[in-house]
């Protein structure tokens, strides 16, 4: 059983994870240091509403005054730590939550690589 | 496109609430066909990155920005339920925590900016596939052309959301046209984010690409040498 296929697959499940790390490596320079040259325009909706008059019936955001509110960090005066600790924040939330999310309702019966396994034990002669 | 609070009225808020929540059901139950062991942690790493590149607005002219909305991006590197979903985190998270997108309009953003970028994205990446020659060169084209279209179908979403229960007294098709003209230029950062994205991924991983699973040879069974039984000490 283990004589057979782990230098491939563990191999590939390495490269993988070298994959996520070097995506989450991305993500984390983009939130961190990239969002701070992105552009302070309004965006397409907010600058319609403006122009169009939508935005005179807009609310407060009812969570306003929390420690990350528009992407800056509370007490944080540096303009560019203050936005790039909101990101990098961001992405480790969502990374969390969103894998968590996937991890629970996930496949579990025969993931691939233990099919791959199997049906290499059943060509054997 | 994230929609701030009181630009609906409670009614309208409370009903897209509903729909986004079934869909977000939805979703979770698609995605355990798209998801197993070795893709699941991927799920988090498109929420991240979208998350992080919905902070990279990019001006597109006259005052005004742009940002990727990712569902397209998402549904083509991990199937559209899943993709859906990582988006759905990535509004939630935004609304908690960065009072970015109104809670009461979590339900509305939910609908435009990850069911439908994600639905009408996969469904035209699906479509332009169908008509590409059927090779991994295709998918980046393909993908890009999906996000491209999802960008206005979204703002169109929006203007009807707003036609049935928006607070302020507006020129529906004055709305309309700004909207659906700005988006169309916002869409084509979409398109080219979303096609280099999955170019980059292919050029490395085709293999974690959902899109492209149908164009990959099929894992071929390795003749390896029998472990010789009895004889090896």
């Amino acid at each position: 059983m283990t004589t057979g296929t782990p230098t491939t697959d563990t191999g590939r499940s390495r490269r993988t994870k070298l994959f996520l790390l070097a995506g989450l490596f991305v993500a984390l320079a983009l939130a961190g240091i990239g969002s701070y040259y992105a552009s302070a325009d309004p965006d397409g909706l907010t600058k319609v509403s403006e122009d169009e008059g939508m935005a005179e019936s807009e609310t407060p955001h009812d969570l306003a005054d929390s420690p990350l509110a528009g992407y800056e960090t509370e007490d944080v005066d540096n303009d560019r730590l203050s936005g790039g600790m909101a990101g990098v924040v961001g992405v480790g939330v969502t990374f969390v939550v969103a894998g968590g999310a996937a991890l629970l309702i996930r496949r579990r019966s025969r993931p691939s690589d233990d099919r791959e396994v199997t049906e290499v034990e059943a060509s054997r002669p | 496109m994230h929609v701030p609070d009181g630009f609906f009225e409670a009614s309208t808020s409370v009903a897209a609430g509903g729909v986004a929540l079934v869909g977000v059901a939805a979703c979770l139950h698609g995605a355990r066909r798209e998801l197993d062991e070795r893709t699941a942690p991927l799920a988090g790493l498109v929420a991240a990155f979208v998350f992080a590149v919905q902070m990279l607005n990019f001006p597109v002219g006259a005052g005004t920005s742009g940002h990727l909305m990712g569902g397209a991006l998402a549904a083509v590197l991990i199937g559209p339920w899943a993709g859906a979903m990582a988006v759905a985190v990535v509004l939630l998270v935004q609304a908690l925590l960065f009072a970015d997108g109104g809670l009461s309009a979590l339900g509305i953003n939910v609908i435009l900016m990850a069911l439908i970028t994600a639905g009408v994205g996969y469904l035209v990446f699906r479509l332009v596939m169908g008509v590409l020659p059927k090779r991994l060169a295709s998918v980046p084209l393909a993908a890009g052309i999906g996000a491209f279209v999802s960008v206005p179908v979204a703002a169109v979403a929006f203007v009807g959301f707003y036609a049935i229960g928006g607070t302020a007294d507006i020129s529906l098709g004055a709305v309309a046209s700004a909207m659906i003209g700005v988006h169309l230029l916002i869409g084509i950062g979409e398109g080219v984010i979303t096609g280099l994205t999955i170019g980059s991924v292919i050029a490395v991983r085709p293999d974690l690409v959902y899109g492209a699973r149908r164009l990959l040879p099929r894992p071929q069974l390795e003749l390896r040498p029998a472990p010789t039984r009895g004889t090896t000490s």
